[in-house]
């Protein structure tokens, strides 16, 4: 039986020697102008904190904290539309349309938004396209198939007797969401929130194509650095900061999960 | 009543960019404009005879075709050894079997550039297979894994003790009651696969790359609605393959519930 695992790990092993390709380089002394490499160094990692990528690093952590709050807000109702409708039909209806923006690719979803944000279809009062502003759009948008998965699927594991009780009780709609359904949907909250920061960290397709070069994130920097200036060893060095973020933010998901089955 | 504005303003926003597009793929001009001024079919023929489009669809069939075909196997291999291996450490195991799923797209790509350079394979598609493989087969195993878990032993006992043979029980008993997880499975590759950009862009150049990075690559440098044509046909056939999931394998089930 656990020879059966051995292709897959053929095929993992593949892809942790790519990681560890990539750890490498980001500990080599990068020569400019070549794909030579020299000693070992630190210096990749010094260079993260350069003044000139600062401002990437502090826009993906605003970014991301404002992706995650907006996309939770977003998503609740409809994740609470879908755990709760006693109708097949609608539940279908809204998980196709949820999930289908899941399955089409980033490319089509992104160049949709760079459509509607340029003034294609209406003319916004503030510039949208290649702002921040816009990216944001972009990103709730590419969240919210996440979130409304996560959410739905707490709050189908809430029974709804509670909520009667707290109205038979005489609370009113607003304070038995407040008392009842809000907290018993926390677990689902706080993983589907940490997951969304995780992710949003090291978003690509969405700032590049929304922030038309005008507004970096941090893979963005890994992109222009590996791919324009074959900086091969800083683009490493900022890789495995985005590395390092996400499987941080995840592992504590993981933690979150395991001390509340146990 | 105030929920269900919320939640129809909402749908409304998820699903405004897939409208847009749409409707500005039958744009007769090289102008974009909603909602379009005409009706014209002519970004469509330029996709069908835009030669890297078409370079870049040989491509993407090549690369999903065959990473599909490997991790199909391999994912449903796992799932079996995950749920009948007695294994030490399970846990362990499927966290490494779906870590590919928690690396970023950037650091994979690079990952796999670098090591690419380093054994001569930059020109070659083989990169973009073994690539893939690795970025589907979380899905494969998740699906499979979830079809062998509801699969009752009793049945493939009972064919056993009827005098089959091991490999016909397999044949005949536990791959049939596998479908399910393995038309899963099939379709979340292929979509998966079909999409996958990031990883992509980092090792793929103008003769290798696949259509979401020939269409990264068109949208960066023209303005016209060729690519609103292309996605039109990339998301009709993905609102198809969801529509009929949900039809065939109650997606509600798949997804809502542990």
């Amino acid at each position: 039986m656990r020879l059966l695992l051995a292709p897959a790990v053929v095929v993992l092993a593949v892809f942790a020697a790519a990681l560890a390709s990539l750890f490498r380089w980001s500990v080599l002394e990068f020569v400019p102008g070549s794909l030579q490499t020299g000693g070992l160094t630190l210096a990749n990692f010094r260079g993260v904190l350069a003044p000139q990528y600062l401002g990437a690093i502090r826009d993906t952590v605003v970014l991301s904290a404002l992706t995650t709050a907006l996309t939770l807000v977003c998503a609740y109702p409809v994740a609470y539309a879908l755990a709760r409708t006693p109708s097949r039909r609608l539940r279908s209806l809204l998980l196709v349309l949820t999930l289908a923006p899941f399955f089409t690719g980033a490319i089509v979803r992104t160049y949709a938004w760079v459509l509607v944000l340029g003034n294609t279809v209406v003319t916004w009062p503030v510039p949208m396209l290649f702002t921040e502003r816009g990216v944001l759009v972009g990103l709730v948008h590419f969240s919210m198939p996440t979130m409304i998965l996560i959410l739905a699927a707490a709050l189908s594991h809430i029974d709804p007797v509670y909520e009667r009780a707290a109205a038979s009780l005489g609370a009113s709609p607003a304070r038995v969401f407040r008392r009842v359904t809000l907290p018993l949907s926390m677990p689902g909250i706080v993983s589907g929130g940490l997951i969304v920061f995780a992710w949003t960290l090291s978003a690509f397709p969405t700032p590049e194509l929304l922030g038309g070069g005008k507004v970096k994130m941090i893979a963005n920097v890994v992109r222009d650095l590996g791919l324009d200036s074959f900086n091969w060893p800083g683009a490493a060095a900022f890789a495995m900061l985005a590395l390092a973020l996400t499987l941080a933010l995840l592992t504590a998901v993981g933690r979150l999960s395991a001390s509340r089955v146990s | 009543m105030i929920l269900r504005a919320a939640v129809a303003a909402l749908v409304a926003f998820m699903t405004l960019p897939t409208v847009v597009v749409i409707a500005v793929s039958f744009n007769p001009t090289a102008i974009l404009s909603f909602p379009p001024a005409g009706f014209s079919l002519r970004w469509y023929e330029n996709v069908l005879t835009y030669p890297q489009f078409q370079r870049a669809a040989v491509n993407s069939l090549v690369v999903t075709g065959g990473a599909v075909a490997l991790a199909l196997p391999v994912g449903t291999l796992a799932a079996l050894a995950l749920e009948r291996g007695r294994l030490r450490g399970r846990n362990v195991w499927a966290a490494v079997l779906l870590s590919p799923l928690v690396v970023p797209g950037v650091a994979a790509g690079l990952g796999f550039l670098i090591l690419a350079a380093a054994l001569g394979l930059l020109r070659s598609r083989s990169v973009l297979v073994a690539a893939h493989v690795a970025l589907v087969l979380p899905f494969v195993v998740r699906s499979v894994w979830v079809s062998v878990r509801n699969l009752d032993p009793a049945l493939e006992r009972a064919a056993a003790s009827l005098g089959a043979t091991p490999w016909r029980v397999f044949r005949r008993v536990t791959l049939p009651l596998l479908r399910p997880g393995l038309f899963a499975g099939l379709l979340f590759a292929i979509v998966v696969s079909l999409n996958e950009f990031v990883v992509s862009l980092f090792i793929s150049n103008r003769v290798t790359e696949i259509l979401p990075v020939a269409m990264f690559t068109y949208v960066v440098n023209y303005t016209d609605p060729t690519i609103a044509a292309l996605s039109s046909l990339f998301i009709v056939a993905t609102f198809l393959v969801v529509w009929l999931a949900d039809r065939y394998l109650n997606l509600g089930r798949v997804f809502l519930q542990h």
